[in-house]
């Protein structure tokens, strides 16, 4: 099979206007990752060995927490980092091999968007586009329709240091999308944005999807890689720990729970046991008490609360949850997800 | 390769002119030192065994060119290591710019910087009395000294910023840039110098690029020297281009 995958790959590489790789079952596959591997000085496993599969077309979410692996690896895949074990091709090229077609047919906005603040708009898209080696007549109407398009037409002569955060990112996507790349790599493009310039980035890759782009989407929002990703990839401690749709990922964890906050939490330990029986127990998130995975759906609450009252405790509030990402990762992991409560926003200048 | 070079050199040279704070020391402060040596030195000229020149001016001019040469190589070095520091190196190396082009577009703008620098200390030096004694030809000299010279100096900024990734620490190296020129020919004759001084100004470069550009301004046109310095700008900055290429392919390969 790994002889079949070369010969693709080359047949490809004979018909440029479609370089993807074959994957073993002949689907289009944008980025191939096998038992990639980072190690740091000092013996530190940055990424452990990851396997991946993204399809081309596809919006891919890559969720973990901080320090989780996931710049590290979208750093190798954008070849700024030399795996230390493993193989990867992106574009039907491998990384480490052969960087300069890969450099080609990527588009990369990483995170804190790397912009010369003393450079405009403008001037920042062109010169992303002769980087790129397109014509200045092609660069200009491109450049001039990108910038519309991410809403920063009456912005563009400006400095880039006077942009706001949420400018910024979006003047990144704009150059990143500059060459019509075939693959994108956004990685935690929303991160530290105020909500309205998240949806403006959100639906930004809506329209790429629509339009046949592969995207790479690192996150540490949950919500985010639920609302954007075909397909998600769950990445804790430098392995991959969960992948799927999310909907598949979240009915793989199956029941709902009930989140409970008490009036009284003076005696927790005696609570947990009162409601032992009716479901798995798990870490209380955030403002509750308790947390328990219900078998039976709703129909387990009415019980759940006559024992707890029988028992003398009275219940302040209760919510019942479907299974969320976090769910998924916590049952992948045993703990929550770092970041899954909003960050600060940060204020849009205008 | 060119077109990528071109557009580097051109954003260098931009950033350049938008970042005063940076571009105004290179001439302020050797011009400041040129004045305070004009004023205060002046009778220098009277020691034995000091060249027959019209005026103090006249020789000092080539030590403040060489000066903001130097301090223009600190300046493409700190430029360098901020485009590190802020992440714009990577987005240059996440692309499919030549390699070559990230240290070829920044000493194409260091060598248009010194071309202006030279222009600066010649027209300064025309208006307070110190005319080339070498015509137009010895003019194109001192430039043409001067350009090499620059992109040598900008070689060796680039090189320290790609090895040391920090502009804090390109700029510790400024006060060595005076070290170094203080124990060359630029400031004072190699025959007025104490030893070791003497010994060590014969054998740095700095010497031969001095005497270079001082001899079309302040004796005329002489082929030796000029073709010294000449040697000497060449030898800087063909091996600090060597240098600065060999530390991005070091940087790029630790990556």
């Amino acid at each position: 099979m790994p002889a079949f995958n070369t010969f693709a790959r080359l047949l490809l590489r004979l018909a440029p206007e479609r370089s993807c790789a074959c994957n073993i079952i002949g689907r289009i596959a944008a980025i191939e990752v096998i038992g990639l591997q980072r190690e740091f000085k000092g013996g530190v496993k940055a990424v452990d060995g990851i396997d991946l599969e993204v399809a081309s077309g596809e919006v891919f979410g890559f969720l973990g927490p901080n320090g989780a692996g996931k710049t590290t690896t979208v750093r190798m895949l954008v070849t700024l980092l030399r795996p230390t074990g493993g193989h990867a091709h992106v574009a039907g090229f491998d990384v480490a091999d052969e960087p300069a077609q890969v450099r080609r047919r990527i588009g990369v906005a990483l995170q804190d968007a790397a912009l010369d603040p003393l450079m405009t708009g403008s001037e920042l898209i062109e010169l992303q586009a002769t980087l790129h080696g397109i014509a200045p007549h092609t660069f200009r109407t491109r450049g001039a329709e990108l910038i519309e398009r991410v809403g920063l037409s009456q912005a563009a002569d400006r400095r880039v240091g006077t942009y706001s955060g949420g400018m910024r990112r979006r003047l990144d996507l704009a150059m990143a999308l500059i060459h019509a790349p075939e693959v994108l790599f956004l990685d935690e493009p929303t991160t530290g944005l105020d909500p309205t310039s998240r949806l403006t980035l959100w639906d930004e890759v809506r329209r790429l999807r629509d339009e046949g782009t592969t995207v790479f989407l690192t996150t540490q929002y949950l919500e985010e890689a639920d609302q954007l990703a075909d397909r998600l990839g769950i990445i804790a401690a430098g392995r991959i720990v969960a992948g799927g749709t999310p909907a598949a990922l979240k009915s793989e964890i199956g029941t709902p729970h009930l989140d409970l906050v008490l009036t009284d939490r003076s005696d927790l330990r005696r609570a947990r046991e009162v409601v032992a029986g009716f479901g798995d127990q798990r870490p209380a998130t955030d403002g509750c008490h308790l947390s328990i995975g219900l078998a039976h759906g709703a129909a387990d609450i009415a019980p759940i609360l006559r024992a707890l009252d029988d028992a003398g405790f009275a219940v302040a509030e209760l919510e019942l949850k479907q299974p969320t990402l976090d769910d998924v990762f916590l049952a992948k992991t045993g703990e929550h997800l770092e970041g899954a409560a909003e960050a600060e926003p940060e204020p849009e200048l205008v | 390769m060119t077109a990528a070079t071109v557009a580097l050199a051109r954003r260098a040279l931009r950033n350049s002119f938008r970042r005063p704070q940076f571009l105004a020391p290179l001439v302020l402060f050797p011009t400041m030192f040129l004045a305070v040596n004009v004023g205060g030195l002046e009778r220098t000229t009277s020691l034995a065994g000091f060249p027959q020149v019209d005026g103090f001016l006249d020789f000092q001019l080539a030590a403040a060119i060489t000066q903001s040469l130097l301090l223009g190589g600190v300046s493409a070095g700190i430029a360098a290591a901020l485009d590190i520091e802020g992440g714009f190196f990577d987005r240059l190396a996440a692309s499919p710019t030549p390699r070559l082009a990230i240290v070829l577009g920044r000493l194409l703008a260091a060598s248009v910087i010194a071309a202006l620098q030279v222009v600066y200390f010649l027209v300064l030096g025309a208006i307070f009395g110190a005319s080339v004694k070498g015509g137009v030809l010895g003019v194109l000299c001192v430039l043409a000294i001067g350009v090499v010279a620059g992109t040598g100096f900008g070689a060796l900024g680039v090189m320290i910023a790609l090895r040391a990734r920090s502009a804090s620490t390109v700029q510790g190296i400024f006060p060595l840039v005076f070290v170094v020129l203080f124990v060359s020919t630029a400031f004072f004759p190699a025959n007025l110098l104490s030893p070791p001084a003497d010994v060590v100004a014969a054998y740095n470069p700095l010497s031969y690029i001095a005497d270079g550009l001082r001899q079309p301004i302040a004796f005329g046109n002489a082929l030796e020297p000029l073709l010294e310095a000449l040697a000497a700008a060449a030898g800087v900055a063909i091996a600090a281009t060597s240098l600065s290429v060999l530390a991005l392919r070091g940087r790029l390969r630790q990556a």
